[in-house]
Formats: structure tokens, C-alpha cells, sequence
């Protein structure tokens, strides 16, 4: 069989950060070839280089397709050669029918005129070929997800689509339409439709895939061919994991205490879909000086469950109790929350953590303004001294509590971020993705700093999705899946192989 | 040799973000005595007559005590057009009280001054509780309070009004004049010492307390601005209080309303730089999901700039109806358009978070002397309208060049 695609020698750095490191890719016409990996291991990145997000000159390396070289510039140049990239969270226009969204920005007709006639029938041609039982009128936003994923299916074959690239494809799809998606993709290949699929699911993997390519720390670690070794899930989950990992972080003297903070029976509902629960009774526990971490896959409902136990800053319908020192606290607002020794760092440090148009003085006073304020007014003194105490003590580098936040690395943002929780005195602490997007040597920094705080008696929930990290910083993880608690594990004897198996078990599959 | 430049080379780069955060209001300053001086010159020494000072405070009080509200409204992440309409309104309430009810005045200005809350609290639950977006409140608010003036009133002028009410706007402070003491003699201008006495307190009350402020700043090692710029600035500013209170007192000594304005301004300075409230609303409109997760009350916030927006809107239908000595249908139309130019030629950022009390106060004088300069040398109507939309843009647009740049 001969190649399709070949890519060589990608490499890719995000402001010092090496994303990708000389990953080598080969994808032979008319197979599906999975690509496995944990988060952050360069698996988006690398078919963003593919399709044109990051347009030729921003990496290094070759991409050769069809047998020539292609420099492609932006997304279209790469949908013109019949590549069609399917993200995970969907592109389609709510309001619009089925028909406008499969031709929106490919529009049939001439001189700008649509021919809607022309376009209902292929969009019914279109839609008998991906086996979805729509009218072409249907609009987006009344069909469940599986079915709008079938329709960026059918978009991609409007397309005329040569290499179709389906990033987390059933992430969010039930068993049921899972399988029809899988079926649909064994479909294309008898007809021709070369398929790269990105999936955490390495059940459907195993089914589905001819070669599975395996991405760790941005590198390619190996590609498997299937056709002649029998794959286990084991097999993929020890390629995906195995890693040394010494001295990337701190140490630190243990001495956890009594329990400080339960959360008990939470359940929440999602904030749109009344009754659609996403939390599904979690019940969780942290000891002073304990650091616990959540792990799970994207979409497990780890940020969801912090945010709504959060002064329910997520959901509707939340039940369930909150203790903190054995008392039954309320945290139904933010403010109750605060007051009561909760603090949520978030996830989307400058969506949800930073005022960036503030400097980082107020940033950091932000949480706790009666801490500088008498009646009312703010003592500036007080405030600057506050701020530039936080600045020494987390070593934010910058050249003053004037600068503003916005001007920060990823690093020190987050620095700050962790500043006015600090500021505010928790006892509590939440830390969502505390990591996300910042290099090595302030992650360690960061590392340092919860150390400290787990010193000082306060309680410490870390979610991430490096799992190195979690094994790495905490003394007990919680696996979620699907809203649930599924598995809970002294760090000590937790390992990646066993959480993945955990996460996996619930998809029936025993690894 | 290293750590000797390392600290140099921080204070440096100290200097630099000074300037960077602050060079808009220099700017801006500068802007505006240039645009002064222009029309200082155009018109032949008009535009600084002591008698058109005057004037020119007495046109532009009520636009500044809106634009303070305004400035919260849009550093809070809203709009409000509906002040205008406001403005008509209250004026059209309180004139039908005076001269029809014959409700004495003294009991009138807080009643109007609730019912501009009433109207600001009114949209601001439709905005902070319901989510509705403020520009169609307050478009909303704009077309039911203009009509419901028209109704009222009736194509009637509702007028005069006592003396007392009128000094709102028309009346001047008192006088040593008043009582006998340096009255100037036959035949002479009466020179308002009073007021000049209240210009060379209010400027050397300005360099006292700014110069501590800055020397207490600097032996706590606070960041501060360089000393040549901090002495300019506080020269310029104190020329220019001196300045104006010498040609005030040239004419008739300080307006009432201009008491007012400058308590409000100093006012609603201290509210936004040095109260949590302030604070808030900055951050909210910054980033108002971090504001929330950080256990700020957005909602209720957004309330009160509505309201408090209201009550300065009712003051400023008061002062309205104070100078034309009658209410009227057309009182108040397309102020909020002044009104909210003033924020944006200010530096205030439309996407919130952004903007200073100072700026405002200089982007409504700034349209201020425009209009006034404009219409002495008799330039039309249409015209006028031409060059400040010009002028507005320009301010807008070098403000977000600056602001991409930095």
C-alpha cells in the first residue's frame, strides 16, 4: 500500500515550550490509523501542523502528501487536497439546517446565489451515505450530538474528503452511537477514505485501527502495525505512559492530620439540560496537610464538580452536603464559599483567573478587599505592601505590582492567580489544571508552593490531567469518570497503567 | 558591577511602565490646553472672556456630573442612553410640581433626585438581574422617558421657577461684595474676591496634599512618578484652577454649579481609585466571570451604577431646568450622546474596565470648549456635528493603537 502522508521530522515550540520533537508520521492510503497519547502529548498539535492551523514556516519538518510536498498556509489550503479535520468540540451553527451548515463557506450555486434545491438533494444524498434519518431542514441545535457529529461527517464528504481526521470522535457519543460512528469509518475505508482517528477509547482503537501511532512528550514513541502483532490495551497504555520521572518534583515531609473538608453525595445537574445529571453523587474527603488529586479524562466532570461545590459557580439542581472541619458548611454562593475557607484556582487562567486589564496588585487583592480596606476604603500602603509580599515570596519576575497581568508569562499569570487565593486565606484550596500551558521550571515553582501550603495544615485538591503530575505531587488520587468517583488510590500504590485501567474499566473493557 | 546596574535598570523600567500607564492622560491634558489655545486665538481672546468661562461651565456642568455616572456605567461593562430622556423628564416632574402643585422647591430637589434613582434602579434590574443587555434598556428607557415627557408637558414650557431654584444653576457664590467689603468703585468691574480666594485655596490645597501623598509614597518606597513630571503636573493644574477662578472673578465669581460639579469630581475620584466598590466595578468589567469566581457581586453591582447613574441623571435635569428657568419637551436631547463621546474621547474603554475620573472631566471640557469654540467663530450647526464626530473617532482610535502597541 503506499503512503498518503508522510510527516517527517515535526517540530514544533510554543514560546520555548517544545510541543513537538521530531515526530515522524506515515499513514498508508486507505486504512485508519489511530493516534494514541495522554493529554498534552502533542496529539492536537500535530494535526493542527497537518491541516494548516499552524501554517508551514511556524514548524520544522516536512509534510508530504500525495507524493509532493505541501506548505500548506491556513485551513482551507489543506481542505482544498481533501483533508478535513473534525474536532472534538463540534463547528456547526446552531440555528442553521442541517443543508446550510454542510455547505456554509461552500456554498452551491453561482455568482454568490445559493441553488438550495441542488443543495437539499446532495445533503440527502449526503445523509443517506453517513445512515442519518434527518429531513435536510432539520436544524442543528434540535439533534442530539451523535447525530451532529454525523453531520460534520457529511460535511467533511462535501468536501470530497480524501484523508478524514476525527479528533475524539465519540468523547461524547453513548455506546450506541459510538459504534455506528466506528462502523461508518469501516465504511470509508471499503470505499477508499483514508481515516486518522484520536481517541482516549483504546477499545474502539483496537477494533477499528490498522496502525496505531503512539505520541509521548511531544515524540513519537512507535507505530504499531496490527496486521501483524495482536494489540492489547496494556500494550498501548504502557507505550502511552512509560516515563522517567525523577526529580521533577519536590519533595516534602508528609503529615496529614484530621479531616478538614467532605464533600458528601454531590450531585449536579448540567446548567442547561434540566435533569441531565453530570455529577452523579461524588463523595470526597481531604485531611489537613493532604494533597489529593482528581484524575480522569477530559469531560469526566472534574472542573464541573469543583466549580459547583464552589459557591455553584457550575450547574443547577446541586444537592449534597459540604463539611469542613466536621461541620456543615455553606458554600451556595461564591461568597459563602470564601468566607468559608474555600478557593477555587481555575482552569482558564485569563478567561476566569485574571482581571488582565488590572495590574497585578489588584489582582491580588481582588479575593479579599476588606483585608486592605477599613470601612470601606483601601488602604494603598497596606495593598502595595500585600502585593509586592506575594511577589517575593512566589518569585513572580516582574519589574513591579504596577505591571499589568496581561504583560505576564503563562508562568507568573498563574502566580498571581495563586496569589490573591492566598491572600484571601483558605483553608481549602482547589487547584484546576494548576500547570496548564506553563513550562518546567515554574511548574516545579508551583509544585513548591503546594507543598508549603499542604505544610502549613491547609487542604489541598489538585485536578489534572497529567497524570505524572498527580502521581508525582499527591498522597491520595481519585479517579472520575462520567460523573463519578470510579476508583481511589493512595498515590503510593497508584500508578498510570492502574489509573487508565480504572478509567477503562468502565468501558468495559478489563485491560 | 552587575548588582550595581540591576537596581538602575528596574527603576528604569519602572519609569517606562509609568509613563506607558500614564502617558494617555498627559495626553489628553495637553490636548486639550492645544485646543484651547487654538480657539483662544481663532476667536480673538473670546474663548477665555470672563464672560464666556462662564458660560462655558454653565453649558458643560451637567454633561461632566452625567459623564462621572456614565464612566461607571461603562467601566462597568454597560451603556446607558436613556440619560438624556432622564434629564427631560425629571425637569418636566419637578417643574409641574413647582408651578403647578406649587410644591416648594426645597422639598422638590430630593424628591426628583429619588426618582431619577427609581428610573436607574428600574433598568438596572432588567440589566443586572435579567440579563438583558443595557443597550436595549436603556434604548427602551430612552424612548418611554422622552415620550412620557412630551406627554406631560404637552408642547408646553412648564416655567419660571423661584429664585431660590434657579441658583441651582444661575446663582454665584456669595461675595465679600455682598456684604460691603471690597466693592469696587463707580464705573470699575467688580473684581469676586471670594472666588479667587477659593481658586488659591483649592490650589494650594492640590499641591499640599499631592506633594505629601508623593513624598509619603516615595519613603515607603512606593513606585511614584518621576519629580519633574509630578511638579508639572501639579503646575499645570494649579495655573489652571488659578486661571480660571481670576477670570471667574473678572465676571461674576464662581457658579454654584460649578461647587457642585467639583465636590462630585473629587467625590467620585476618591470612589473609583480608593473604595472597594470601586475597585469592583473595575475588576468586574475587566473580566467580570474572574470578578464573580473572585466573590464579587456582579449583579448587584451593575444595579447600583444604574442607579446611581439615575440620581445623577435627576440632578443633572435639575440643573437643566434651573438654567432654561423652565421645563421643556426638547430638554435634554442627545445629551447621553455628549455624555458618553465625553467617556470615550476620556480613554474609557467600551469593552469596560478601563477609564479615570480625570479623563472624563477633560473629555467633556474637551467637547465642551469644541462646541463653544465652534459656535463663536459661527461655524454651523451641521458642521460642528462633522468635527466632533471626527474628533472622537481620532481619540478612539489612538487609544486602541496605543493600547495594541503597549
Amino acid at each position: 500500500m503506499n503512503a498518503i502522508l508522510e510527516m517527517r521530522g515535526i517540530s514544533k515550540n510554543f514560546s520555548g515550550v517544545r510541543a513537538l520533537r521530531d515526530v515522524n508520521l506515515t499513514i498508508r492510503e486507505g486504512e485508519i490509523h489511530a493516534i494514541c497519547g495522554e493529554n498534552g502529548a502533542g496529539k492536537s498539535t500535530l494535526m493542527k501542523v497537518l491541516s494548516g492551523v499552524y501554517p508551514h514556516g511556524s514548524y520544522d519538518g516536512k509534510i508530504i502528501y500525495q507524493g509532493e510536498e505541501r506548505r500548506f498556509s491556513r485551513i482551507a489550503d489543506s481542505e482544498h487536497q481533501g483533508i478535513i479535520i473534525i474536532h472534538q468540540e463540534l463547528a456547526l451553527v446552531p440555528l442553521l439546517s442541517i443543508a446550510e451548515n454542510i455547505f456554509l463557506g461552500n456554498e452551491t450555486g453561482r455568482f454568490g446565489v445559493i441553488d438550495w434545491a441542488e443543495a437539499h438533494r446532495r445533503t440527502r444524498d449526503l445523509l443517506a451515505t453517513v445512515g442519518l434519518h434527518e429531513p435536510s431542514s432539520a436544524l442543528i441545535t434540535n439533534l442530539g450530538i451523535g447525530k451532529q457529529q454525523l453531520v460534520e461527517i457529511a460535511k467533511a464528504l462535501a468536501k470530497k474528503v480524501k484523508l478524514l481526521i476525527l479528533d475524539e470522535p465519540t468523547a461524547s457519543l453513548n455506546e450506541t452511537d459510538s459504534d455506528a460512528l466506528l462502523r461508518l469509518l469501516l465504511t470509508f475505508k471499503e470505499q477508499g477514505i483514508t481515516s486518522i482517528i484520536i481517541s482516549h477509547k483504546l477499545n474502539e482503537i483496537t477494533r477499528v485501527a490498522d496502525q496505531i501511532t503512539i505520541l509521548r512528550d511531544g515524540a513519537t514513541v512507535e507505530t504499531i502495525d496490527c496486521a501483524r502483532e495482536a494489540i492489547s490495551e496494556d500494550r498501548i497504555i504502557r507505550a502511552m505512559v512509560g516515563r522517567d520521572m525523577t526529580d521533577r518534583y519536590p519533595r516534602r515531609d508528609v503529615a496529614i492530620g484530621a479531616e478538614l473538608f467532605a464533600v458528601r453525595n454531590w450531585r449536579v445537574e448540567h446548567p442547561l439540560h434540566a435533569g441531565r445529571e453530570v455529577i452523579k453523587g461524588v463523595d470526597l474527603h481531604v485531611r489537613a496537610g493532604e494533597v489529593v488529586g482528581i484524575a480522569g479524562l477530559m469531560g469526566a466532570g472534574r472542573t464541573e464538580f469543583a466549580m459547583s461545590v464552589f459557591g455553584r459557580a457550575y450547574g443547577r439542581n446541586v444537592t449534597g452536603e459540604v463539611a469542613m472541619n466536621g461541620k456543615t458548611i455553606d458554600v451556595s454562593t461564591i461568597q459563602k464559599a470564601i468566607a468559608a475557607g474555600l478557593a477555587y484556582v481555575t482552569e482558564d487562567r485569563k478567561s476566569l483567573g485574571l482581571v488582565l486589564t488590572e495590574d497585578i496588585k489588584n489582582n491580588v487583592t481582588l479575593a479579599n478587599l476588606p483585608g486592605i480596606a477599613r470601612n470601606g476604603v483601601i488602604d494603598s500602603h497596606r495593598e502595595s505592601q500585600v502585593a509586592r509580599r506575594f511577589v517575593d515570596m512566589l518569585r513572580i519576575r516582574t519589574p513591579g505590582i504596577h505591571q499589568k497581568t496581561v504583560n505576564l508569562s503563562g508562568g507568573n499569570q498563574q502566580k498571581v492567580v495563586l496569589s490573591k487565593w492566598l491572600f484571601a486565606e483558605p483553608q481549602v484550596l482547589i487547584l484546576d489544571e494548576p500547570t496548564r500551558g506553563i513550562d518546567v521550571g515554574a511548574k516545579y515553582e508551583i509544585y513548591a508552593i503546594v507543598n508549603d501550603l499542604a505544610a502549613q495544615g491547609k487542604g489541598i485538591i489538585v485536578i489534572s490531567s497529567e497524570m505524572a503530575e498527580l502521581l508525582g505531587i499527591c498522597d491520595r488520587i481519585y479517579v472520575m469518570n462520567e460523573g463519578r468517583f470510579v476508583g481511589e488510590m493512595p498515590a503510593a500504590e497508584a500508578s498510570q497503567e492502574k489509573i487508565m485501567a480504572t478509567i477503562m474499566k468502565q468501558y468495559g473493557v478489563v485491560a | 558591577m552587575s548588582n550595581r546596574t540591576q537596581p538602575k535598570s528596574a527603576a528604569a523600567a519602572a519609569h517606562a511602565s509609568f509613563w506607558a500607564s500614564n502617558l494617555r492622560d498627559y495626553g489628553l491634558l495637553v490636548s486639550l490646553l492645544l485646543i484651547m489655545g487654538f480657539f483662544e486665538v481663532m476667536t480673538g481672546g473670546v474663548l477665555l472672556d470672563p464672560v464666556n468661562v462662564t458660560n462655558l461651565i454653565l453649558q458643560n456642568s451637567y454633561i461632566v456630573i452625567m459623564a462621572l455616572g456614565m464612566l461607571l456605567v461603562i467601566v462597568g461593562g454597560n451603556i446607558d442612553l436613556s440619560v438624556g430622556s432622564i434629564v427631560g423628564f425629571v425637569g418636566a416632574v419637578a417643574a409641574s410640581l413647582m408651578v403647578y402643585q406649587k410644591v416648594p422647591y426645597p422639598i422638590v430637589i430630593p424628591l426628583a433626585l429619588i426618582l431619577g434613582g427609581l428610573i436607574g434602579a428600574g433598568q438596572g434590574l432588567f440589566v443586572a438581574y435579567g440579563k438583558i443587555p443595557s443597550f436595549i434598556v436603556t434604548l427602551a428607557g430612552m424612548l418611554i422617558f422622552r415620550g412620557l415627557t412630551g406627554n406631560m408637558l404637552l408642547g408646553q414650557f412648564v416655567g419660571p421657577f423661584a429664585k431660590g431654584f434657579q441658583a441651582i444653576s444661575a446663582g454665584f457664590i456669595l461675595d465679600f461684595s455682598d456684604f460691603g467689603l471690597f466693592r469696587a468703585g463707580d464705573g470699575q468691574d467688580q473684581f469676586f474676591w471670594t472666588s479667587m480666594l477659593i481658586g488659591i485655596i483649592g490650589a494650594a490645597a492640590l499641591i499640599f496634599t499631592s506633594t505629601r501623598r508623593w513624598q509619603r509614597d516615595r519613603a515607603r518606597a512606593m513606585e511614584t512618578e518621576p519629580f519633574v513630571l509630578f511638579a508639572a503636573k501639579n503646575a499645570i493644574f494649579a495655573v489652571i484652577i488659578l486661571g480660571f477662578c481670576y477670570l471667574l472673578a473678572n465676571n461674576k465669581g464662581l457658579p454654584n454649579v460649578l461647587i457642585t460639579m467639583g465636590v462630585l469630581v473629587l467625590l467620585y475620584t476618591f470612589v473609583t481609585t480608593r473604595t472597594t466598590i470601586g475597585r469592583r466595578v473595575y475588576a468586574m468589567g475587566g473580566n467580570r466571570l474572574a470578578a464573580q469566581l473572585s466573590g464579587v457581586r456582579t449583579e448587584r453591582l451593575t444595579f447600583f451604577t444604574f442607579v446611581n447613574m439615575g440620581v445623577l441623571a435627576g440632578l443633572a435635569g435639575l440643573i437643566v431646568a434651573a438654567r432654561l428657568n423652565s421645563a421643556t419637551p426638547s430638554a435634554g436631547n442627545s445629551f447621553e450622546l455628549d455624555v458618553i463621546a465625553a467617556c470615550f474621547i476620556g480613554g474609557v474603554s467600551a469593552s469596560g474596565g478601563v477609564g479615570k475620573v480625570i479623563g472624563v472631566v477633560i473629555g467633556a471640557f474637551f467637547m465642551g470648549v469644541m462646541n463653544n469654540g465652534m459656535s463663536i467663530l459661527g461655524i454651523g450647526i451641521f458642521w460642528q456635528q462633522v468635527v466632533k464626530g471626527v474628533v472622537l473617532l481620532a481619540a478612539v482610535s489612538v487609544d486602541v493603537y496605543q493600547r495594541n502597541k503597549g
